[in-house]
């Protein structure tokens, strides 16, 4: 019976979506108020009857109703209860349903956030939720319905995927949704001010702290997948550069060039139509990331083939949404022109610069990603594409990438002075130098990538610095910069660790391989590591094997213990390993168990990785993340005004 | 007018590439089939030192001096290798089939030991450290098995241990039938 409701409230949201997509558009082209007001009672409605859908389908699963057909496909009697709720959105349907729900949320939200824009306005950005809500809506009721009852039910559900059974991939697509969702914002925004062929700078100041809201969820989620890939896939990386992670990574690329157009539009009512384009782009992108993710349109094609009537359903749905704001674009665009000339030496030309880097970089990926699926289209044979490529495109990007955004702080809005610039930058530079010098002497293999990637992180580290110290006058006066400020420092810092970081982790990193039994002693990087025990158990729901092995710093430093586990799901009849790590500084050491040797079972063969400096990368991402949310506190002006930032 | 053409530039893009994306979906092609990427294609160019120390380089050219060969990616971290090292050694002694054998990301020294622990049936060897010459093998993981013939053309590949069984059933009518 409630998912009866459930899919009668959807059906009931379709209505209303189709309601809210046309009504208040017709009434802001004929200024009619009442037609306008019907967008945000509509807006509401839609969140309420998603939310009813969403409940529903949540409750079957903690209930294992396994009379649904998604829930005996996806969920499990023996699986822990948190589990069951967060299998939910662990898969298509599901997740389509949260991502519906959000669209419905974020709806709301605008409608109410944007009420300092004019009505008709408002009313464009309303009808434009409303025409994607429409089209998931469609997309879920006709391809992927959640709440499709299956006769006789079964008495156990199907899917118990151990890896999935984990706290940060339940928070992770939320988080990751929560992004893409919220570029939804600046894409309405985008088409409103087209059909309104106006843009001006308090569209930006509106626009700005959404776009930072979704940019840091988006972050969040980028962040925590890699963190959990890495602890869980058992592979000791935390970038492999699939399909699905760049699905994620496209949007952010684009989303931090939108970023930065929309401030430079804020604060100087230029790049009007670069900023709509990259709205445009970013949310089309995350529309792709969408359906990358979880139709599987490259990893497993398999889905595809399955069931056709979705991939076409897919391709409909993001031709007209793309192609629709794209040929609104092609008309519009050429009557919205930006008031003020550019000058060569300025911030805004150095934002422009980078935008350029981010955009090219989001290419670069899009290419990489596609790549095989053109090359299959033009029946050139199939090709997959992997981390060479991505190093060797993106690797000269980074420096000039990172020269600039050091530098942006220190260059003015408007007409900057060469001169001055290269004073305030003069004391960073020579401290990178140095710096630099002294650890490729010293302390650093000679790797010309791991170079660059230090070069990169300590110049803007050390820019920063400069930077902080010459606006609080020498670190006294913290007070009057706007919170904004301090997140721009955090989060380029954070993306400087990131640099450093991933390129410690992956160019100085040690790697064992070998086959083990008690007693047996390796050293790898500095530990003396030997398999002090073995012992078997039982889990939750599956059996274990927990190895100790005891780690003896060589530098004399405490021994301490790592326990990587190797666990046997009998009713998935699935296998995990569980990686121990043990965290030393910024250094992380990483065992984790491969298989046991058939005739032998008490011989593991184990896999040891030492990964210097990789907690910077995590740390960074995280202050990526906690950078934008910190900009989003700070209170904005009614009316942009010129300030220091 | 710049304008204009410079705001229509997008959607030309975007226009291209939905028909990229589209035609493998109405020509109904399964592009799932990624399996056979390298069959009926030349073996890619390379050349390996030998995993044993008086051992000569292994290269491309080396395939070609028999109508008939086998390589065998393996490492000696990976246990279904271990399974698999008598069914070579059969194949090789018994049916006179040569067999080169790729070491994929591995440590010499433990790959020396593991060869002759259990058994060397390759004519020649390389070590691929770095795991590059196995990634234009298209090999995904070890053990993997490839026939090449004289025209150093990938006639079939085999993912995982290869089995008395399957040699029979697959390699050996695929090597009559020339």
């Amino acid at each position: 019976m409630i998912a009866e409701l459930g899919h009668f409230a959807l059906t009931l949201a379709l209505v209303l979506a189709l309601v809210q997509s046309v009504v208040p558009l017709v009434g802001a082209q004929r200024g009619r108020g009442a037609w306008m007001q019907l967008g945000r009672q509509a807006a509401w409605s839609l969140m309420g009857l998603c939310t009813i859908a969403l409940i529903s389908l949540i409750h079957a699963y903690a209930l294992s109703d396994f009379s649904v057909r998604n829930v005996a496909e996806n969920s499990h009697t023996m699986k822990p209860l948190l589990y069951k709720i967060t299998g939910t959105w662990g898969n298509h349907e599901g997740s389509m349903l949260l991502w519906v729900w959000m669209l419905a949320l974020w709806g709301v939200l605008v409608a109410q956030a944007a009420k300092s824009l004019p009505a008709a306005f408002q009313s464009r950005v309303i009808a434009v939720q409303g025409m994607i809500a429409a089209g998931f809506l469609m997309f879920l009721l006709f391809t992927s319905n959640p709440f499709l009852r299956l006769d006789p039910a079964p008495a156990e559900g199907l899917g118990l995927n151990p890896v999935l059974q984990d706290l940060a991939l339940a928070v992770h697509p939320p988080l990751l949704y929560m992004g893409y969702v919220g570029f939804s914002v600046a894409f309405c925004f985008a088409i409103a001010a087209l059909l309104d062929k106006k843009i001006d700078r308090h569209w930006a100041t509106v626009l700005r702290p959404w776009v930072l809201a979704a940019w840091a969820f988006l972050t969040g989620g980028i962040a925590l997948g890699s963190v959990w890939a890495y602890y869980e896939l058992g592979w000791g990386g935390f970038w492999f550069w699939d399909p699905v992670e760049n699905a994620a990574l496209m949007p952010w690329l684009a989303g931090t060039a939108l970023l930065h157009s929309v401030a430079v539009l804020e604060k100087r009512d230029t790049l009007k139509n670069w900023t709509i384009f990259l709205a445009i782009l970013t949310f089309s992108l995350s529309l792709l990331g969408t359906f990358l993710v979880r139709s599987g349109v490259l990893t497993s094609v398999h889905a595809f083939a399955v069931d056709p009537a979705r991939g076409v359903f897919i391709l409909v749905l993001l031709a007209l949404a793309t192609g629709g704001a794209l040929f609104l674009y092609a008309l519009r665009a050429p009557y919205i022109r930006g008031v003020k000339q550019f000058t060569p030496f300025s911030r805004e030309t150095v934002l422009l610069l980078n935008n350029v880097f981010l955009f090219a970089a989001a290419a670069t990926v899009f290419m990489g990603t596609l790549y095989p699926l053109f090359m299959s289209a033009l029946q050139l044979g199939a090709v997959s594409v992997g981390t060479p490529y991505y190093m060797a495109t993106l690797a000269p990007m980074l420096a000039p990438f990172a020269l600039l955004m050091g530098a942006a702080p220190a260059v003015v809005w408007r007409a900057g002075n060469p001169r001055v610039t290269m004073r305030r930058l003069l004391l960073p530079a020579l401290a990178t130098l140095a710096l630099c010098l002294f650890l490729i002497l010293f302390a650093v293999p000679q790797k010309p990538f791991l170079w660059l990637s230090i070069f990169a992180g300590v110049w803007i580290l050390t820019a920063l610095l400069q930077d902080m110290a010459r606006k609080t006058g020498g670190f006294k006066s913290f007070r009057y910069l706007p919170l904004s400020y301090y997140g721009m420092l955090v989060a380029h810092a954070g993306f400087a660790l990131v640099i450093i970081g991933a390129a410690a982790a992956t160019q100085m990193t040690t790697e064992k391989i070998l086959v083990m039994q008690t007693d047996d002693r390796i050293s790898v990087a500095g530990y003396d590591i030997r398999l002090d025990s073995q012992h078997t158990g039982t889990g939750w729901n599956y059996n274990v094997d927990r190895i100790t092995f005891e780690v003896v710093p060589q530098d004399g430093a405490r021994a301490f213990r790592m326990v990587p586990e190797k666990r046997w799901y009998p009713v998935a009849s699935r296998m995990t390993s569980e990686a121990a790590l043990h965290l030393a500084g910024m250094d992380i050491l990483y065992i984790v168990l491969g298989d046991n040797e058939e005739n032998n079972r008490s011989r593991w063969v184990v896999r040891i990785y030492h990964h210097p400096l990789i907690g910077l990368l995590f740390l960074g991402a995280g202050m990526i993340a906690f950078g934008g949310l910190l900009s989003l506190g700070t209170r904005r002006a009614r009316k942009p005004a010129e300030g220091v930032v | 007018m710049k304008r204009h053409i410079l705001a229509l530039l997008p959607l030309l893009f975007f226009i291209v590439l939905v028909a990229l994306f589209t035609a493998p979906l109405l020509r109904g092609t399964d592009p799932s089939r990624i399996e056979s990427a390298m069959i009926g294609k030349p073996a890619p160019d390379f050349v390996l030192p030998g995993v044993l120390e008086h051992e000569r380089p292994f290269e491309r050219a080396d395939l070609l001096r028999q109508d008939f060969a086998l390589v065998n990616f393996f490492a000696s971290w990976c246990v279904p290798c271990q399974a698999e090292q008598p069914v070579l050694t059969r194949i090789s002694d018994e049916e006179g089939i040569v067999i080169y054998g790729v070491n994929y990301k591995d440590n010499r020294d433990d790959a020396v030991k593991w060869l002759k622990q259990h058994g060397n049936p390759f004519t020649a060897t390389g070590y691929d450290n770095a795991g590059r010459v196995s990634i234009d093998w298209g090999v995904y993981g070890v053990p993997e098995t490839y026939v090449v013939n004289r025209g150093g053309m990938i006639l079939y590949r085999h993912v995982g241990p290869l089995t008395w069984q399957d040699y029979n059933a697959v390699i050996k009518p695929l090597l009559r039938k020339g």
